[in-house]
Parts: C-alpha cells; structure tokens; sequence
C-alpha cells in the first residue's frame, strides 16, 4: 500500500463511494417504482470491481454481467449516463434501449453488461484476441460469477483463452449464491480458482472485501497478460447484501449471515487503512464521500429530467 | 472471368478481402491447414498463416462469441461453423450477442462479423447434419442472412458480407460447393437485399433458394414443353429480403410458387407468401403454393431422403396443380 501513489488510492476510494451511493439511490428509486424492469445491485461487492478496474488503463476493455453497474463505475462509466440509463431515458448511455443489463461505452472499453450469465466470456476471448492481434498490450477482463463458472461458456473461453495465450484476466466474483442456489450444492470445489489448474493458468483467490488484495492481484494478472504470458484467474470471495434482484426476499440465507459480511464491508475497511497508515486524513476521505454524494444526486436529476424515448427511436440501430 | 466453383469462388472471396483489407481474418474448427471440413479454406493457411487462419477447439460458443467480441473490438472476423447443424450449441452467442449489441448499446457498437455456414440435405448425412435453418436466423433482428446459389453470387455476396458492418450468417449449400459457372477474377460486392430474376417467363413466378433455384430451373424447363412460362426468382439474401424484385415478379405473372429446401412449416417461404399475399394479392389469379420438407427430420437412407427433398417433379406437379 505504501508503494501504491496517493492518488490511486484516493481514486480506489472514490470509486467504492461511488458505487455505494449510486446503488443506494437506485435501490431508493426501484423501491419507488421510478425505475422499471428490474435491477441487480452490487452493493457489498465493491472493492472487487473497484480493485480490479484501478489495474486497468482506458483502452483496456471489459465484459460484465447482469450485477454491472459496479464494473461500468470502476472503469469509468459516466455517472449520468448511466442513471439516466436505468430509468430509461433518452439521454442514458444506449438511449433507454438496453437499461440496467446492457449498459455500454466503447470508448472507455467497457463492451456491455450482460443479461444472459456466462455470456461474456466468448466475447471478452474475442476482445483480448483483438488485442493480441493488433499487438497493442492492451488487455481484455471478463467479469463473472459463480454461477457463470458452471456455464459451458466460461469453461470454453478459459480453454480458448489458454490455448492462444490470450492477454485475458477472468475475475470470478464468487458472492456464494447462484440466486438462490449456494455454491456448495451447485459445485464440489470450494475454490473456482482450482479450476484454473485445468486450463494451466494461474488461479488465485483473493479476500474480495479488501480493495488493495483485489488491485495487488488484478495487477500481477494484468502485468502477466500485456507481457504476453497469458491469461490468469482471479477469484475474489465477497458478497452481495442485497437479494439477486431487488425484490427478491432471500429466504435461502440468513440474517446472521448477512450480519457477518456487513460487518466485513469494504468500504469502512479501506477508509481505517487509509487513515491508520496515514494516507489520508478522516476529513479528506468525508470530502471525497460528500463530492460523491452530490454527484451522484445529480445523476438523478439529470436522469429524471431526460425525456422517455420517442416512438420514432424504436425500430432505430437495428443494424449499423 | 473464368469458370470456377461455388466453392473457388467463396474461397476467392476471403482470400481477396484477407490480401486488401489486414483487419479479416478467419477462426473455425479445422480451417487451418486441414483447409475446412469441405475445403473452403484450402489454401490460406498456407498464405496468411496461423495469426489470420486460426484453428479453434471444437468450443462452437467459443468461437462465435470470440467472433463477436473481435469485431466489437475492430477487427472483421469470419467464423466458420462446420455444419449449421451446430449453432445449436452456440446460439445465444449470435442471437443475444452478437445480434442484439447494436440495438441494446444504443447504436453505439458496430459488429461485422460473418458466421459461414453449410447447411443442406442430400448428402445422406442424417438428421443432425443436414438441416436448412434459415428462418432461426430470419426471425432476429440484427442478424442479416446471405443464401447464394450461383458461383458468382457466392463470390459477391461474401465480400460484402465481410465488408458489412452488422454480424452476418452465411449459408451455404453443400451440394452447391462443386457448382460450376463464370465468376469474375476481381473483388465484387453484391450488394445484400438484392434478389435476381434467374429466368424470365411470364405464366408464374417460382421464388427458390439455394439448391432449390437449380431444381426450379430444371423444372422451369419441363413446363416450358407444356407452355408454361416460368420466372424464377433468387433473392439470394432473405435478410433484407428484396421484396420489390418478388413482388415485380408476382404482379407481372400473376401466380406464385415458393419452394425452399427447409421444413415446411414457419419457413422463409412462409414469410415470403405472407409478405406477397399482404402486398400484392390483388395481383394473383391463383392461390399461393408453398413446397418445402415434410415437418419431419432429414433422413439417413437415400431413398427416405430424396422423398425428403423437394424435387424437380414435385416443382412441375405444383405450377401445373395451381393452375
């Protein structure tokens, strides 16, 4: 942490508030029924996107999941457009078309969360094949979770991603549940990291709580793959506090359960090592929560100030 | 010119656009040196090498997917699958990816990549290996479907199925592979959503693809000793379909006959009688005729698959019962 500069600290910390605050107001303004369809949140979850993007520089592009809005935040998604996004507005990132699960931004790299799980990994093997191919050292991360780690397609992109020595990092987000289902009833290992011995690529678990555990490893991985020594696997344990979909009423867990991960929350756990080594002060890091806070509060007003989409839109970018 | 095959001339076609344009490259089972499950390839590995003739795992999810996000990245990938059959396995990669991140993204994504394909009966390859899927592909939106019959449009229409910014599927009939006619030396596009008047005739209008134009040729040729004049129609890609050139067609022969090598029932041909009977019904002096496979699965035996196929007589049985 020491030899990590100031400024990417702070910009880690910024990042987690980030997420924090934005899916607080979503879950405040889905409870409200201001935002339709339905949304997965990643609250809880935020140092593993935050830890693993920080790794990454602008050009380097990722795939998500359905649980994105963490990923598009950390790799530097506009706060704005992606509001708007999720309520459907014209003025959101794919003009209301494509909502919580199919938010993009090609020119910061961020190639599309995903509404079908285990969809990402084929077309983050294609984009870190694209990569490699233009020999650019750029790199190319697959966002998925552990319920995708049994998809058909997670274990052929591992394969395919070996096989071509791939600049390619998987970040399994292993948060336990399958929506309802436990990762011990859905899998017999223990750790999804093992699974990198099959495809011969360093597989590594990390605490997915602790931000710096996530970026120290997301940087060796990243470091590996632009070198051309392939892909890596990372599995970052964490959890998500809320149910698979806001609305979902988490009977397959219990409360003490979540009481034990809220107790490990990433975010008041980053501020005390900040603080404790002297990093920053407590009044820099509240400085960065309210600057935060404001902004995302803008963020709605700009997302419920946007028109709905007209029906003139709709049969629009079909085909380019 | 020169007399080449369906198969020279598709193979023409990538090996042009891979010498003109360094972003296309090729990924598929055995497409490398082996030169692809029927040949298609031959050639260019040995040309381009491994980084542009890339062998894949047998991983289909894999290498459509790969393809999608290669060309979401800005590269022109072209997929080979080894039979149609085997989008089974990989088709959420095309149909939730590939096709929908245009529209999903707002616009904002460009994806040109083409999924060639072969597909057919006739070959006595048995139920999993000899279907015609074009109507799955059809019914996406996002997805635009290439179906030549002729040496000469295979060459064109994959050249502008590389050059095309959207995924495209392209299909190709096995026993068309070793078809012969005049294909140009040169790079060509045709453009996509262009049909082609095969035969002109005046009595009816049979619309066929793939394999099917050369049957209605044949039987085209039957009927004019009987007096019936026959135009064919080719629209030689069904997304976009050239509606103009099947309905000038139909309003000028007054009688339509769909055949299509596929099943049946929801097939292309559905829509292109349904498209027809909405647009220009006025215009028919007799009811629409749709051939196409019985609602069944391609069969092993010879014999079971001939009966399977639409055949030349069954074309001439059907313009003479319609009329």
């Amino acid at each position: 942490m020491m030899q990590t500069d100031k400024t990417v600290l702070l910009d880690m910390f910024r990042t987690m508030n980030k997420i924090r605050f934005f899916e607080s107001e979503v879950q405040k303004f889905f409870a409200a029924g201001q935002i339709p369809g339905f949304v997965h949140l990643y609250l809880g979850e935020e140092a593993v996107a935050t830890g693993v993007c920080a790794a990454l520089g602008k050009s380097d592009m990722i795939t998500s999941t359905h649980r994105g809005h963490g990923h598009c935040l950390a790799k530097g998604g506009d706060l704005n457009l992606m509001m708007a996004e999720i309520f459907g507005r014209l003025d959101g990132y794919c003009k209301g078309k494509g909502g919580s699960m199919h938010i993009a931004d090609f020119n910061i790299g961020i190639l599309g969360a995903n509404g079908i799980v285990g969809g990402g990994g084929p077309l983050s093997v294609g984009a870190a094949l694209s990569c490699q191919y233009k020999g650019n050292k750029d790199v190319a991360v697959c966002f998925f979770g552990d319920g995708a780690s049994n998809q058909g397609t997670t274990q052929e992109s591992l394969n395919l991603a070996s096989a071509w020595k791939l600049p390619l990092v998987f970040v399994n987000e292993n948060n336990g549940y399958a929506i309802s289902l436990a990762q011990r009833k859905a899998m017999a290992v223990t750790d999804i990291a093992d699974r990198a011995a099959a495809y011969d690529m360093p597989g590594v678990v990390v605490d997915g709580n602790d931000v710096l555990a996530v970026y120290e490893a997301a940087q060796q991985a990243v470091e590996r793959a632009r070198e051309g020594q392939g892909p890596s696997l990372i599995e970052c344990k964490t959890y998500r506090w809320r149910g698979h979909f806001e609305g979902d009423a988490c009977v397959y867990r219990s409360e003490e359960e979540l009481a034990e991960w809220k107790a490990k929350d990433p975010i008041p756990r980053f501020a005390r090592q900040l603080v404790d080594r002297e990093v920053a002060t407590q009044a820099e890091l509240d400085a960065i929560t309210n600057e935060v806070a404001e902004a995302v509060a803008a963020a709605v007003r700009f997302a419920e100030q946007s028109p709905y989409p007209s029906e003139e839109h709709l049969v629009e970018d079909v085909y380019a | 010119m020169a007399r080449k095959t369906y198969l020279q001339a598709l193979n023409d076609a990538m090996r042009q656009e891979m010498e003109r344009d360094p972003s296309v490259f090729i990924l598929g089972e055995d497409v490398g040196k082996f030169g692809g499950c029927f040949g298609v390839t031959q050639g260019l590995f040995d040309q381009f090498g491994e980084r542009r003739v890339r062998d894949t795992p047998i991983s289909e999810s894999a290498i459509v997917g790969a393809a999608a996000g290669a060309a979401s990245a800005g590269l022109r990938p072209i997929a080979e699958l080894m039979f149609v059959d085997f989008i089974g396995v990989a088709m959420d990669q095309l149909f939730n990816q590939a096709a929908k991140m245009r529209f999903m993204f707002g616009g904002k994504a460009k994806v040109p990549m083409v999924l060639r394909m072969p597909q057919g009966a006739g070959v006595n390859a048995a139920a999993q290996h000899s279907q015609s899927l074009e109507a799955w592909f059809m019914h996406i939106p996002g997805i635009k479907v290439c179906i030549p019959s002729t040496p000469a449009d295979a060459k064109g229409l994959l050249v502008s199925a590389i050059r095309d910014d959207n995924p495209v599927v392209f299909l190709e009939h096995k026993l068309l592979y070793g078809i012969e006619g005049e294909v140009d030396d040169d790079l060509y596009e045709i453009p996509l959503g262009s049909g082609r008047v095969v035969r002109e005739g005046s009595d009816v209008t049979i619309v066929a693809t793939a394999l099917m134009v050369h049957r209605a040729l044949e039987a085209a040729e039957i009927l004019a000793k009987d007096g019936i004049s026959v135009e064919i129609v080719d629209p030689r890609t069904l997304v976009p379909l050239d509606k103009e050139c099947i309905l000038t067609s139909g309003r000028k022969t007054h009688a339509l006959v769909v055949v299509q090598e596929a099943v049946k029932t929801a097939g292309a041909g559905a829509e292109i009688a349904a498209m027809v009977a909405e647009e220009a019904i006025e215009y028919l002096d007799a009811p629409i005729v749709r051939l196409g496979a019985p609602f069944c699965p391609v069969p092993f035996s010879p014999p079971l698959e001939q009966a399977y196929m639409p055949s030349v007589d069954k074309i001439v049985e059907a313009v003479r019962n319609q009329r």
